[in-house]
């Protein structure tokens, strides 16, 4: 009962001469939102990678359910966990709902068509997210915003276990920022389990259950929002002066202030 | 506004019909009329014309040893089937080198494939006769010239493992050029008899091809169709990128190495049958997707019956055009393609040319 939901442990990863993450332990506990802050380059993206195996680790373990994911096939790994990407690439006009649908390919036979069944849990996936006016629209007509949408409706469509988002809100307005979290809550209330990139530490600390800051390739802090997010962990992770103050349910919201002196960003600085 | 319905054509986007299997079969069964049309228009059309009942005669049997039956069956025949096999080759593995490398420019031609194949299967022409090898080994040669330039052109177009459009189509460019001169230098240098004939596999056609080896080039388009068909869904994926395609399930490594040969097939098949006739991988894949959609469980059948009934069109043309001689279908699908492909360059300039 109390397995994780996705579990990495002690896992690292190595391009070339660089050693991108050096250890990270972290937990996504079933039907909870976590959300991975850090710095540019800090190994947030490569960890989702590394999770969804588009890149292979050196050490440690993934597992999703229990299950080693370097263990399962493609296809049942996509049957387990579903990612949306920060961006597609985009070379042919197909409509939104045809990309909504392939998030149900992991579902599907070699030769399967979609089944009625699929097209009702695509349709389903659009109206949740909001952009069943888009159905019809081609991919390469839309905005960075629109597109993000479409991807979660996507992964949504996908029906995984796990989600993975990299900064899935980057390109949207506040109020699509506000519609994804609650895409995303609905999610995880519905048995699901979430692991989301953020640069928005305010809005993380509001809707995810708890925040793993990532730095120098390992785990600095995980718990509690308030718990994480304070000047000092903020200046450790970010190297800014920020203060940390609360609003009226006490969560924690963020206002940076300066770059901290003496900088402290960068990665040798606080790899211990 | 939209046109609901078999089509649903209009501008890009405006397309609301979704891929069932039922509008597949739609699909097909309209492209199929089309090249039953075009294969009876390739044997009505000729030097001595024929009254289309007289032809009509021929196909049904009613007529076996007239000079009608000698024309049609003998003559026009083998032709027309020759362009069909070709056509279709083309067609699709421009399809699929289109939806490998999610650019809707790449075409075997423009990327150098073809040239490659056409070196392999002329250096085989050249040296092969020496250890007993003869024209039938060409088509074999022409698949390892494809296999060998395809994976040059990742070679030297992969940055970091991923394919830059810019340097793929220099690569492409470069590759033509060096291929034309290699097979033009090894052509005179081995004194082939037919060295007149370089000029024909330089410029494609279909008026020399050598029936002996109809056999390996309908064995090459099978065996390619059968490669790539189960991918079609696949394909869809890949054109939203490897990895997210990886996360959904697709097993990104296997299906490159297929998709290489499987187009090296239909490249060395078409090639080693026809040399280099340029553009229907850019031409056909094009249009249909802009009618149909770019689904690849449709668009890899459409493509097989579009280029194939595009190629008897242009073969036909090619035929009749200038009154007693013949051009080469090479000339004709240049002459279509090359503007084609300028205007495609333009469209997708901004979008696909990111590296």
């Amino acid at each position: 009962m109390t397995q994780p939901a996705l579990s990495f442990r002690d896992v690292a990863v190595r391009a070339g001469e660089r050693e991108i993450l050096r250890g990270v332990d972290l937990d996504v506990p079933v039907g909870k939102i976590v959300t991975l802050a850090g710095a540019n380059g800090a190994g947030k993206t490569t960890l989702l990678r590394a999770a969804s195996r588009v890149i292979a680790t050196e050490r440690g373990a993934i597992r999703v359910a229990g299950e080693d994911v370097a263990r399962l096939s493609r296809r049942r790994l996509a049957q387990q966990i579903a990612v949306v990407p920060q961006d597609a690439a985009i070379s042919f006009p197909f409509r939104v709902e045809e990309v909504v649908l392939m998030g149900r390919s992991p579902h599907l036979g070699v030769f399967g068509f979609e089944a009625a069944a699929d097209v009702e849990k695509a349709a389903l996936a659009m109206e949740t997210v909001g952009i069943t006016h888009l159905a019809d629209r081609s991919l390469l007509e839309l905005s960075g915003g629109e597109r993000q949408l479409v991807l979660v409706a996507r992964a949504i469509a996908q029906a995984a276990r796990v989600l993975l988002l990299d900064e899935p809100t980057a390109h949207l307005d506040l109020r699509h920022r506000v519609a994804v979290l609650s895409v995303v809550k609905g999610f995880v209330a519905r048995g699901g389990s979430a692991l989301v990139v953020s640069h928005d530490l305010t809005l993380a600390a509001r809707q995810s259950h708890s925040v793993a800051l990532l730095a120098a390739g390992r785990i600095l802090a995980s718990g509690a929002p308030a718990d994480v997010l304070t000047p000092d962990t903020l200046r450790e992770v970010f190297g800014v002066e920020a203060d940390v103050l609360h609003d009226a349910d006490g969560a924690p919201v963020v206002v940076p202030r300066s770059i901290a002196q003496p900088p402290r960003g960068d990665r040798a600085g606080n790899a211990g | 506004m939209y046109v609901r319905g078999l089509g649903g054509r209009g501008h890009l986007g405006h397309r609301p019909v979704r891929i069932t299997l039922g509008r597949v079969a739609g699909v097909l069964a309209l492209l199929a009329g089309f090249l039953a049309c075009s294969v009876f228009a390739g044997l009505v059309v000729g030097p001595s014309t024929l009254a289309p009942g007289r032809v009509l005669d021929v196909l049904v049997g009613n007529d076996v040893d007239g000079p009608a039956a000698d024309i049609v069956l003998r003559i026009r025949l083998p032709r027309v089937v020759l362009a069909v096999l070709v056509g279709a080759a083309l067609s699709v593995s421009g399809v699929l080198f289109q939806a490998l490398l999610r650019n809707p420019l790449a075409d075997p031609y423009v990327l150098g494939v073809s040239g490659g194949a056409a070196l392999g299967g002329i250096a085989m022409l050249s040296v092969g006769s020496a250890v007993g090898l003869g024209y039938e080994a060409v088509p074999p040669a022409a698949f390892a010239g494809s296999v060998a330039t395809t994976l040059l052109l990742f070679g030297v177009a992969g940055v970091r493992g991923r394919v830059s459009a810019t340097h793929l189509l220099l690569t492409g460019v470069v590759f033509n050029a060096f291929a034309s001169a290699a097979i033009v230098f090894l052509a005179s240098t081995a004194g082939l008899t037919e060295s007149a004939s370089i000029f024909l596999w330089l410029i494609g056609n279909l008026s020399a091809t050598r029936i002996d080896i109809a056999g390996w080039v309908a064995a090459f388009l099978l065996l390619g169709l059968l490669c790539a068909a189960p991918m079609a869904r696949s394909l869809n994926l890949l054109t939203l990128g490897e990895e997210s395609a990886q996360q959904l399930g697709v097993e990104v490594e296997r299906h490159k190495r297929l998709l290489l040969v499987a187009t090296s097939l239909m490249v060395g098949a078409a090639v080693s049958a026809a040399g280099l006739i340029g553009f229907v991988g850019l031409i056909i894949p094009h249009l249909l997707r802009v009618v149909f959609g770019p689904d690849h469980r449709l668009l890899i059948p459409a493509a097989v019956l579009g280029g194939a009934a595009f190629l008897v069109v242009c073969d036909t043309v090619a035929r009749t055009l200038l009154d007693g001689r013949e051009l080469p279908v090479g000339a004709i699908t240049a002459l279509v393609g090359g503007p084609l492909f300028l205007w495609l360059l333009r469209r997708h300039h901004v979008r696909s040319f990111a590296p």
